[in-house]
C-alpha cells in the first residue's frame, strides 16, 4: 500500500497540517472565543482592523482536524475584508474553499464563521464609533 | 515512513497458519455443511474441529455448546435477545453494567421498547462494576444479567466471577461478553461462572465475519433469526465455513500462545505508558493503572488541553494507527458512554486517544510513539486556546490542578452558551 488514504480531502488535509495565521495578535483590535455546542469545540480569533478593513487574523483552535482547517481557511478568507463585508461571512465560504467538509463536520466551520463574528462584535463595542457603518441588522447576525 | 499499528481492538492481522487453514475451504471444500453428500461431511467434521478448539480456549465442557454467528455483535444480540425471550414466561427483567459494549446496550434498549425493563449498574471511577449494586439491581423478575469480562473502551478487567456467583446463587443465567477480553485473558467459563459468553475472533488474529457463543447447556436459548435448523437450532443461516475454520485455528493459538502473548504485551503496555507519562504532562490514563485489573493490550489515555481527532489524524500521518473516543471521532457527536460513566470530564473525554497492541509490536516501537507522540501534543497545544488559557491562569487543568483559574468545562460552558446551532 504505497497510497496514502486520507479522511479529509487535500486541502482540508493541508489547512490542518500546516494551518495558516494561527496563534494570537498581540495587539489585536478585536478577539472572539465561541465553543460549539454539539461537540465542545472551542475556537479564538483575534483580529486587526485598519480603517474599516481587517489587515490581519488569528485563529487558535481546540478541536477537530475539521475545525482547525476551517479556522485557518477563515482567517485566510478574511483578510482584507471591510468591516461590513466580512459580517456578511458565511461558513459556506470555508466549506467551498476547502473542497467540501463531510456532513457531520459542517458545524465545525459554522464555529469559524462565529468565531469571526465575536471578534467583529468585540471590535464594534471597542469602538463604537464604527457601529455606524453597519447595519444594525448585520450587527446582531451571530451565529444562526 | 514507520507503521506501528496500535489499534488491536479494532482488528488483528490473520494469523499465516489459520489462513492456510482457511485456504481449502474456498475453492475446494466448498460444500455446505447442511448437505448429506462427500461435500457437506467433510466441512461438517471441520465445523466440528472448530468447535473443539474454541471450546478448549474458554474450558467449555462439550463443544457442543459453542455457535458460529457472523461476528461479535451478532453474538450479543443472540445470548441478550434470546436469552430475554427464551425467560419471557418466568420474568423481563435484565441487570446490566452502564459501560457494556453498544452492542449489549443497544440490544437492552431494543427489549426496552418490545416491554422488557432494565436496571443499569453503575461502575467506580476506574470502571470496574459495583457488584454489590448489581445484587441489590436483581429483582424477582430478573432473567438474564450482563457483565463484560473487559471493557473495550478502557480496558477495565471486570469482577465477572464475582457476579458469576450472585447469578449462580440467585439461579440467573450470566451472560459474558468477552468479546474484547479473549485471547488475551484466560477464560474459564466454569470458573467465571457464566452462562453464556461471546468471542469476536478477529481480535485475538483470528477472520472477520465470525463470532462465537458459548452457551451452557442448561441455559434456555431461542433463536432471533428465522430459518434453517443450522448450530442446533440457535442460529439459522448457512454457516461462513471458511471464517469458522479460522477461528478455531486462532483460538488454537491463543490457547497455546496466550501466556507469552500476554507477558509480551503487558511488556510494552507498560513501557508504553511509562514512556508517554514522562514524555508528557497533563497525560491521564483512564481505567485502572496498568496490573491485573487491566487487560495488558489496553492504553486509553486523556491529553488534557487538546482535542482526540487531530491527535489521531497527526499520528496517522505519522504512521501511526490509534484510536479515539472523543466526540468530534464520533458520529453522533457524542464522548464515549464509557467515559462518562466513569465520570471524566468533558474537556478530558475530547482529549481521548486509545492504542491497543498486538503479539507483533516491539520496545523500539513503544519509544517511536512515545517521541513522536509527545512532538504531535506540543504542535497541538501551541494550536490550542485552552493551553495558552491555563498558561495565563484563567483555566486550571483538571489532571493536575494548579488551583489557579477556572474548571475548563466551566469556561467551555460559558464560551459555548452562544450555542452553535
Ligand atoms: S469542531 Fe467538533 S467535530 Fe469539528
Amino acid at each position: 500500500m504505497s497510497d496514502t488514504y486520507t479522511l479529509y480531502n487535500k486541502t482540508v488535509m493541508d489547512h490542518f497540517m500546516n494551518p495558516r495565521n494561527m496563534g494570537d495578535l498581540p495587539n489585536a483590535d478585536g478577539i472572539g472565543e465561541v465553543g460549539a455546542a454539539a461537540c465542545g469545540d472551542i475556537m479564538k480569533m483575534s483580529l486587526k482592523v485598519e480603517n474599516g478593513r481587517i489587515t490581519d487574523a488569528r485563529f487558535k483552535t481546540f478541536g477537530c482536524g475539521s475545525a482547525i482547517a476551517s479556522s485557518s481557511m477563515a482567517t485566510e478568507l478574511i483578510k482584507g475584508r471591510t468591516i461590513e463585508e466580512a459580517l456578511h461571512f458565511s461558513n459556506q465560504e470555508v466549506v467551498d474553499a476547502l473542497g467540501g467538509l463531510p456532513p457531520v463536520k459542517i458545524h465545525c466551520s459554522v464555529l469559524a464563521e462565529e468565531a469571526l463574528k465575536a471578534a467583529l462584535e468585540d471590535y464594534v463595542k471597542r469602538n463604537p464609533e464604527s457601529a455606524s457603518q453597519v447595519p444594525p441588522s448585520a450587527a446582531s447576525a451571530n451565529g444562526r | 515512513m514507520r507503521h506501528v499499528y496500535l489499534d488491536h481492538l479494532s482488528a488483528t492481522p490473520l494469523l499465516p497458519e489459520a489462513f492456510e487453514a482457511m485456504k481449502p475451504y474456498f475453492l475446494e471444500a466448498y460444500g455446505n455443511p447442511s448437505s448429506l453428500h462427500q461435500h457437506g461431511l467433510r466441512v461438517r467434521e471441520a465445523l466440528t474441529q472448530a468447535r473443539v478448539q474454541i471450546a478448549e480456549l474458554v474450558r467449555a465442557e462439550s463443544p457442543d455448546e459453542i455457535f458460529f454467528t457472523s461476528g461479535g455483535t451478532e453474538s450479543v444480540n443472540l445470548a441478550v435477545k434470546g436469552v430475554a425471550y427464551a425467560n419471557k414466561r418466568r420474568g423481563n427483567h435484565i441487570v446490566w453494567s452502564e459501560v457494556e459494549h453498544p452492542a449489549v446496550m443497544n440490544s437492552v434498549e431494543f427489549l426496552e421498547k418490545e416491554g422488557f425493563t432494565h436496571s443499569k449498574v453503575p461502575v467506580d471511577s476506574v470502571g470496574r462494576v459495583q457488584v454489590e449494586r448489581l445484587r441489590e439491581a436483581i429483582t424477582d423478575q430478573t432473567t438474564l444479567i450482563c457483565v463484560q469480562l473487559a471493557n473495550h473502551d478502557i480496558g477495565t478487567l471486570q469482577p465477572v466471577a464475582e457476579v458469576g456467583a450472585i447469578a449462580a446463587e440467585r439461579g440467573i443465567p450470566l451472560f459474558v461478553d468477552a468479546n474484547s477480553a479473549a485471547g488475551w485473558v484466560p477464560i474459564d467459563v466454569q470458573h467465571l461462572g457464566a452462562s453464556l459468553l461471546s468471542l469476536s475472533p478477529h481480535r485475538f488474529y483470528g477472520p472477520k465475519g465470525v463470532g462465537v457463543l458459548y452457551r451452557n447447556r442448561r441455559a434456555r436459548l431461542v433463536s432471533i433469526l428465522h430459518g434453517g435448523v443450522q448450530e442446533g437450532g440457535r442460529r439459522a443461516g448457512t454457516e461462513n465455513v471458511p471464517a469458522i475454520v479460522g477461528a478455531g485455528v486462532a483460538a488454537q493459538a491463543a490457547a497455546r500462545d496466550l501466556e507469552s502473548r500476554v507477558t509480551h504485551v503487558r511488556g510494552l503496555q507498560e513501557r508504553l505508558w511509562s514512556g508517554l507519562k514522562a514524555a508528557i504532562p497533563f497525560l491521564k490514563l483512564n481505567g485502572p493503572e496498568p496490573g491485573p485489573q487491566r487487560i495488558c493490550n489496553n492504553l486509553n489515555l486523556s491529553t488534557e488541553f487538546i482535542e482526540g481527532e487531530g491527535q489521531l489524524l497527526l499520528l496517522d500521518m505519522h504512521g501511526i494507527a490509534v484510536a479515539s473516543g472523543s466526540s468530534c471521532v464520533s458520529k453522533s457527536l457524542k464522548i464515549s458512554h464509557v467515559l462518562a460513566a466513569i465520570g471524566l470530564d468533558h474537556a478530558l473525554a475530547q482529549g481521548n486517544l486509545i492504542m491497543t497492541l498486538g503479539r507483533d509490536n516491539t520496545a523500539e516501537e513503544m519509544d517511536y510513539v512515545v517521541d513522536e507522540f509527545s512532538r504531535i501534543v506540543e504542535k497541538l497545544r501551541g494550536m490550542s486556546p485552552m493551553w495558552d488559557e491555563f498558561q495565563r491562569g484563567i483555566i486550571d487543568s483538571v489532571v493536575a490542578p494548579t488551583g489557579r483559574g477556572r474548571s475548563f468545562s466551566e469556561y467551555a460552558a460559558e464560551v459555548s452558551g452562544k450555542a452553535a446551532h
